[in-house]
């Protein structure tokens, strides 16, 4: 009887104990969480903050409004405005009030947005059509070209962004939409990385996909291409979409290569027109800037959180965000 | 082994028409692809960019190879993927070299045959030489004639390989003079206004007149056409240039054409020339360069290992707290904590210099109110480099936090009730069970963290681009700069050296050496190479 109460008595203050480890583990975690989000909650309020400067930023604005979302305004920029007055006739917009900073945002955003996307979707090619023949077709050679893609990793061409740019440079040289300043050169480099680690995981996925599914298909008389394109590409949807996403957000947020290739304000991508509006004056743009990277900033988060368990999925089994 | 036979149809198809379809749609694009391709190599050669021809002449033979001959049938699926590679990464790290070994930069950015073309344009009006006030015309197919006066205001007629003559009006189509002395109308040409001639982009680079019977003249200024001369003549075998104005003699040295009387007197532009391992010297050896090199390798080394360290232990210790599975709040909490990583690095990189700006942001308000005391983030050298690893650990738990919860969960239960049974205390167990455990799967994901960070070029340039700078450094270099910003800089923002992309690619083949010795170690640490072996 006795042993039973001292049993009764320890899983109490056993109890006591767990419970107390939770309450304190759970302070740490709002501690944490207060590290994380902060800087998140402090460029919203930036962003509400009609002050527009650094030194009176507050967390809690005085008189919080939506001054700074002028960069948001279609006419603020002059692309947006020559459209519009190529369709109407006139400008049709009124004017912006006077002082108030205002950059291409929808310009640049755009300029992401399709450099991202086209890259992905390259990328997404090259990466499945090439990982469909390292798990489907033996070869000599394979094995050497699947270690020298890890191996090739460890330079990416980011590293040899000197050479990177003089070669632009030469190729623009050639043809002038290839070359520095274009859209279309930027993602030919970003298409170099292609080939790159995500070819294992893809090559991994496809391997648990039988190989009966072929074999029987091609009994029937389809070819190899009619194989992989209807057959195996709707298997591998789940992993498209981790290496298709991570692929988009790794451009999307891309800095120096865009940095050093593209020239002019208008060709600018949305994480280098940021970085050069804050470079000069930056204590004076603070609203603008904080509206543009919230604004920038809120697709990725959005995807993020809401795939989470599918980019964590990924990120863990060795996926690259990039 | 999975057949690689094209697959014979079963259909009847005696004349084997419907299998020739997709190969000659593939001869049809491989036609188009080889044809763009040659003309793109051709313009390369002509334009001098022999390594550019190069590697496509390269890759274009590997692309018809693949496409032709049956047994490289599988690599057709990646011959895409392959030339881009082959391209933009692995050509890349061999023009890099190459471009180590060259002067490459301001005052060296065109090829010898392009310097030498401007050099030799170049003309002087000696001292025996007239000079006129000229007058252009044009004649609709494009020939230019001048009508040239001299100082006593006689008129002569210049066209390009004729000697240049005394012409009176009614001779040779030249029509009535005007007041100044200028014919009206010459037949055949238009007279040209002011403007026209000295816009008209054609018009300087003609030399008027017969070389053989008589002098040439060329135009110098709106005003001006003089008998000009070449100013340098050119001895290819001895690789010299002659100043005929002055009479100095110019040697090439390392690509630059340099006085032999004084050796600061050099012919602009300089051209791309192998200089050797002087960039290397220059590296190594120049004590304006070495001194903030010493420093830029030190904290090139320091800042990714206490960045992995920090960052680690902090997402494992997150991992490990929350492990627990009924944990209260468990996934709203993990969300909150994974927001850091969702966020793009360039963004958050400045939102934390904003805040950690030292007048004004607002940590060091808040610090400022609450005891009083102000933290130099950016301008002291070692607060810059607490700043740095303190965004880059805010910036990079999550990712750990992700991992090592992943690699938790996998670590099988009963051995900490073994443990447990054995009286390990919780340290313990954390030292003798989970640690070693978990750096089994984590090892070399620290590895490739530590490779990413020692290149983490966003961080340190968003944040406050390498300042502080260091003081008596000839180069722009700065406190918290590491190799890859340190070369950016030299080879993109010049400073008072002015673009150097030869030395800038020298300091990039260390980079290469230093990573490719970190791999080879984590390849040899972790069996990651027994693994790969296993699995491809």
């Amino acid at each position: 009887m006795s042993s039973m109460a001292t049993f009764g008595r320890v899983s109490q203050s056993m109890k006591a104990q767990k419970q107390l480890g939770i309450a304190v583990r759970l302070v740490i975690a709002v501690i944490l969480i207060i590290f994380s989000i902060f800087p998140v909650l402090w460029i919203v309020s930036a962003a509400f903050n009609p002050a527009n400067s650094l030194a009176s930023a507050r967390l809690i604005p005085q008189n919080a409004g939506w001054d700074n979302f002028y960069i948001l305004y279609p006419p603020a920029d002059a692309a947006v405005r020559t459209w519009s007055a190529n369709l109407f006739g006139r400008d049709i917009f009124p004017p912006i009030p006077p002082g108030r900073f205002v950059f291409p945002f929808w310009t640049w955003w755009w300029n992401s947005i399709k450099i991202a996307t086209i890259t992905t979707f390259l990328v997404l090619f090259i990466t499945t059509t090439a990982a469909y023949a390292f798990s489907r077709f033996r070869f000599a050679g394979r094995q050497a070209m699947l270690k020298a893609i890890l191996l090739i990793q460890v330079f990416p061409n980011l590293l040899a962004l000197v050479a990177i740019f003089l070669m632009i440079s030469q190729v623009g040289d050639i043809i002038p939409w290839l070359g520095l300043n274009t859209h279309a050169g930027l993602i030919l480099v970003y298409m170099g990385g292609a080939m790159g680690i995500n070819i294992w995981l893809m090559k991994g996925f496809m391997d648990t996909i039988p190989r009966d599914i072929d074999e029987s298909a091609m009994v029937d008389g389809a070819s190899r291409w009619q194989i992989f394109w209807m057959l195996i590409l709707p298997l591998l949807r789940p992993i498209l979409v981790v290496i298709g996403i991570l692929s988009f957000i790794g451009t999307y947020g891309d800095f120096v290569l865009a940095r050093i290739l593209l020239k002019s304000t208008e060709q600018y991508t949305l994480m280098v027109g940021l970085q050069i509006f804050t470079s000069g004056q930056f204590s004076q743009k603070w609203g603008a800037f904080s509206v543009g990277a919230l604004m920038g900033a809120l697709p990725i988060m959005v995807i993020y959180l809401a795939l989470q368990d599918q980019i964590v999925g990924g990120l863990t089994t060795g996926a690259v965000k990039g | 082994m999975a057949t690689l036979q094209p697959v014979r149809r079963q259909s009847g198809n005696p004349f084997g028409l419907e299998a020739n379809v997709p190969s000659m749609l593939r001869i049809l694009v491989l036609l188009a692809i080889d044809i763009s391709a040659i003309w793109f190599i051709s313009q390369a050669f002509t334009l001098g960019f022999t390594t550019l021809a190069a590697v496509l002449v390269v890759v274009l033979v590997m692309i018809n190879v693949v496409t032709l001959l049956e047994r490289f049938s599988p690599v057709r699926w990646m011959v895409a993927g392959l030339s881009f590679m082959i391209i933009f990464v692995i050509y890349p790290i061999f023009f890099t070299v190459y471009v180590a070994f060259t002067n490459y930069g301001d005052g060296h950015l065109v090829t010898r045959e392009q310097a030498l073309a401007q050099i030799l344009d170049r003309m002087y009006l000696p001292e025996t030489g007239r000079s006129y006030s000229w007058t252009a015309f044009r004649s609709p197919e494009g020939e230019y004639a001048l009508w040239l006066l001299d100082a006593e205001g006689n008129g002569f007629l210049a066209q390009p390989g004729r000697p240049i003559r005394a012409v009176q009006p009614g001779e040779e189509g030249v029509g009535e003079l005007d007041a100044n002395g200028i014919p009206l109308t010459i037949e055949g040409y238009n007279r040209l206004n002011t403007i026209q001639a000295s816009t008209d982009p054609n018009i300087r680079s003609i030399q008027f007149g017969d070389e053989e019977e008589g002098f040439t003249v060329q135009i110098r200024t709106n005003a001006e056409a003089g008998e000009l001369l070449p100013r340098y003549t050119y001895d290819e075998d001895a690789d010299t240039l002659l100043d005929n104005l002055t009479g100095v003699l110019y040697v090439n040295i390392d690509g630059t054409f340099t006085s032999t009387v004084n050796s600061s007197d050099q012919i602009r532009p300089g051209f791309r020339a192998f200089i050797g391992w002087e960039n290397f010297r220059q590296f190594f050896g120049n004590p304006a360069l070495r001194g903030p090199l010493v420093r830029i390798i030190i904290w090139n080394f320091a800042f990714p290992l206490l960045s992995v360290l920090s960052t680690f232990a902090l997402g494992l210790a997150i991992a490990i707290m929350f492990n627990q599975r009924d944990f209260p709040f468990k996934r709203i909490i993990r969300s909150l904590l994974l927001i850091p990583y969702t966020i793009p690095g360039l963004i958050t990189i400045i939102i934390w210099r904003g805040m950690m700006n030292p007048e004004l942001g607002v940590i060091n308000r808040t610090l400022t109110n609450l005891f009083n005391i102000s933290i130099p983030w950016t301008t002291d050298a070692n607060w810059a480099k607490v700043a740095i690893l303190l965004v880059n650990l805010w910036l990079g738990y999550p990712y750990f936090m992700l991992v090592c919860s992943g690699a938790l969960q996998a670590i099988p239960s009963d051995l900490y009730e073994a443990a447990e049974v054995d009286g390990a205390n919780i340290w313990q167990q954390f030292q003798r069970i989970t640690l070693p455990l978990l750096l089994v799967a984590v090892g070399p994901l620290l590895i490739a963290s530590y490779v990413f960070n020692f290149n983490n070029f966003n961080l340190i340039y968003l944040f406050i681009a390498g300042g502080p700078p260091i003081a008596n450094a000839t180069a722009q270099a700065g406190h918290t700069d590491i190799l890859i910003s340190y070369v950016y800089k030299m080879a993109f923002e010049g400073g008072g050296r002015g673009v150097q992309y030869g030395l800038a690619s020298a300091i990039t083949i260390v980079i290469f050496f230093v990573v490719g010795a970190i791999t080879l170690f984590q390849f040899r640490f972790t069996n990651m190479w027994e693994e790969v072996s296993e699995n491809v």
